[in-house]
């Protein structure tokens, strides 16, 4: 198991990382650790929530990108964008100025990922229906949610429900589309504009599914800076953008908390934010929440209008989302793709499935569960010793995690800062040894001498 | 290996603390996660009994490579009929207990359920003993 790793957009730029664990005591699966004064991911727990994004004061977490250049491998260049997206600007923008700055940096066509929501409330109705027996039934919206289900509650890997997220819908739409009118599979590239990095991760290694239907992931706060700089000097050709189509409310309301569990009838909670969904998976496993039918979980506060990569305020965005999706609601304009979309019904639904959802725990102390067994036995022996404050200082987040990544291997008891003092005292250890240990974990430069008026 | 929970009688809030850490335990085990959910199951029913029902329990959970055991001792007013309480919605759950969407009966059936052994006896006015092992070659 050690050895599978998956990719993750999130990355630590070494030279800017102090070294702080803030993001070492906020990541809710604890795959991060300090050594050598820089923080390390583990990738086969990391689920790319990006909460050590959100806590890092330094910005040393990013979201690495692909190059934006190379959309131009393709001839037809295709721009999904979230609806998140258009929440992300002041109400002066139009939705016109958006479009037509995203075509002039080089896309052919411009879509919104969630145009095809509609029918993928439908395709999720009739198979909630034909697999009852799996109830409750958990969304595959949210990618960090499936990689946490996946490391922390294997146990519920059979109620996700097996169909593609709506993002992997629209790419074969699309696309499809595209072959149609007569351009060649490899002509076509279609670019994801996200919002987080999870969506990065799920693209770059899908789970359930064998390839993944995008060919490249655009940060939503590169969009966001392009747009608008173009607008405030001016550059936006004028060009004509009709808006042949018509989201509608439940499109537009989609990715935010509430847009899918207000859809299906029966017992639906939507629950936003990592550690709300932890508690209440907690409880699914344990049943005791029973009767429940449908669960949307989403990993950021206020779902995607909160993700990493998002600008705006998320009460502003959201707030911005919602007028327009009471202005569409009104003004009712032409619904284009929805209608050209029952023409590929047929081809939709028989590619909507994905594969098994596999457990791939990373709570399990070892495979052999006499070799559990007695591990467990030395991390409860450990566990007496260690001073149960969970003060970081050894480089793990809590002393549970210290004991644990020493009967693993992966670090020394001598790292708790306690037990060098207690080990120092009883003359085990020279304050040399100590301070070694120490800069082992911290770095040198933690340990130089500095000079309090700066000269 | 060898862990004791106590649990405290009428304190709700608190109910499901002994069977969550099980399962924490079971995970690190790399017990199948199918037989860890059964477990978990007829434990929180288990615990929530004690809760709802007696004064005060003892849960001491044994692990052992070929099987889970289990044996809750509660002191509390004991079970009269075992065969009723063994009927599915079979209650005496009070009205107030009910509100708190405990008590739907149901809980000792769905216990055994969910056990490969289940043993049960009780003494009106003294406590109630229930045993439960889980097989973990079970699947």
């Amino acid at each position: 198991m050690e050895k599978v790793h998956f990719y993750h957009a999130l990355k630590v730029v070494e030279d800017a990382c102090i070294g702080c664990t803030h993001c070492m005591n906020v990541c809710p699966t604890a795959a991060i650790r300090v050594k050598d004064g820089v923080a390390n991911i583990n990738k086969n727990a990391c689920v790319d929530c990006g909460e050590c994004l959100k806590s890092c004061p330094v910005n040393a977490i990013i979201v690495e990108q692909d190059d934006f250049t190379q959309i131009f491998n393709y001839k037809q260049r295709v721009a999904l964008l979230p609806t998140v997206l258009l929440g992300q600007f002041p109400d002066d923008i139009s939705e016109q100025e958006v479009y037509s700055v995203i075509h002039d940096l080089g896309f052919t066509h411009v879509y919104e990922v969630d145009e095809t929501v509609g029918f993928l409330v439908d395709a999720t109705k009739s198979y909630m229906h034909k697999h009852h027996q799996e109830r409750p039934f958990i969304s595959s919206f949210c990618p960090a949610i499936v990689r946490l289900i996946q490391v922390k509650f294997p146990a519920l890997v059979d109620h996700i429900i097996h169909l593609k997220p709506v993002i992997d819908i629209s790419a074969l739409f699309y696309r499809k589309k595209l072959q149609d009118e007569g351009y060649a599979e490899d002509e076509i590239g279609i670019f994801y504009v996200t919002p987080c990095a999870a969506k990065i991760a799920a693209v770059k290694s899908p789970v359930g599914e064998e390839k993944s239907l995008i060919n490249g992931v655009i940060n939503m706060d590169f969009i966001y800076n392009k747009v608008l700089l173009s607008i405030k000097q001016n550059k936006p050709e004028k060009r004509e953008i009709v808006l042949d189509k018509h989201m509608s409310r439940r499109s537009i309301g989609w990715t935010l908390t509430n847009g899918e569990a207000s859809q299906y009838s029966g017992r639906c909670l939507a629950i936003d934010e990592i550690h709300n969904v932890i508690e209440v998976l907690e409880k699914l496993e344990n049943e005791e929440i029973t009767d429940v039918d449908f669960l949307e979980l989403r990993a950021c506060d206020h779902s995607c209008a909160g993700g990493v990569l998002a600008t705006e305020n998320r009460f502003l965005a959201i707030e911005r989302l919602r007028k327009r999706a009471a202005w569409y609601h009104k003004n009712k304009p032409i619904i284009l793709p929805e209608k050209e979309i029952e023409n590929y019904r047929e081809y939709l639904l028989d590619n909507i499935s994905i594969n098994e959802v596999e457990p791939r725990s990373i709570l399990s102390l070892d495979s052999d569960m006499m070799v559990a067994m007695k591990k467990m036995k030395k991390i409860n022996r450990i566990m007496k010793v260690l001073p149960q404050i969970d003060c970081g200082a050894c480089g793990a987040p809590r002393c549970q995690a210290l004991a644990q990544d020493v009967v693993q291997g992966k670090a020394k008891m001598t790292q708790c800062v306690f037990l060098q003092k207690m080990l120092t005292k009883e003359n085990l250890i020279s304050p040399q040894e100590s301070f070694d240990i120490s800069e082992a974990t911290w770095g040198k430069s933690r340990f130089e001498k500095k000079k309090l008026n700066g000269h | 290996m060898d862990f004791t929970f106590n649990i405290e009688g009428g304190n709700f809030s608190k109910a499901g603390t002994a069977s969550s850490e099980v399962k924490k335990i079971l995970k690190q085990l790399n017990v199948n996660s199918k037989i860890i959910k059964r477990t978990v199951v007829s434990l929180y029913e288990a615990e929530v009994n004690v809760v709802a029902h007696a004064f005060e329990g003892v849960m001491n959970v044994d692990i052992q490579p070929d099987k889970i055991t289990v044996l809750i001792e509660d002191k509390g007013p004991g079970i009269p009929d075992i065969d009723q309480a063994m009927v599915e919605g079979y209650s005496t759950a009070t009205p107030q207990v009910r509100e708190m969407g405990f008590g739907a009966g149901m809980g000792l059936p769905n216990i055994k359920r969910n056990s490969d052994l289940f043993k049960i006896s009780s003494q009106v006015d003294v406590g109630t003993k229930l045993e439960i092992v889980n097989y973990l070659n079970s699947i």
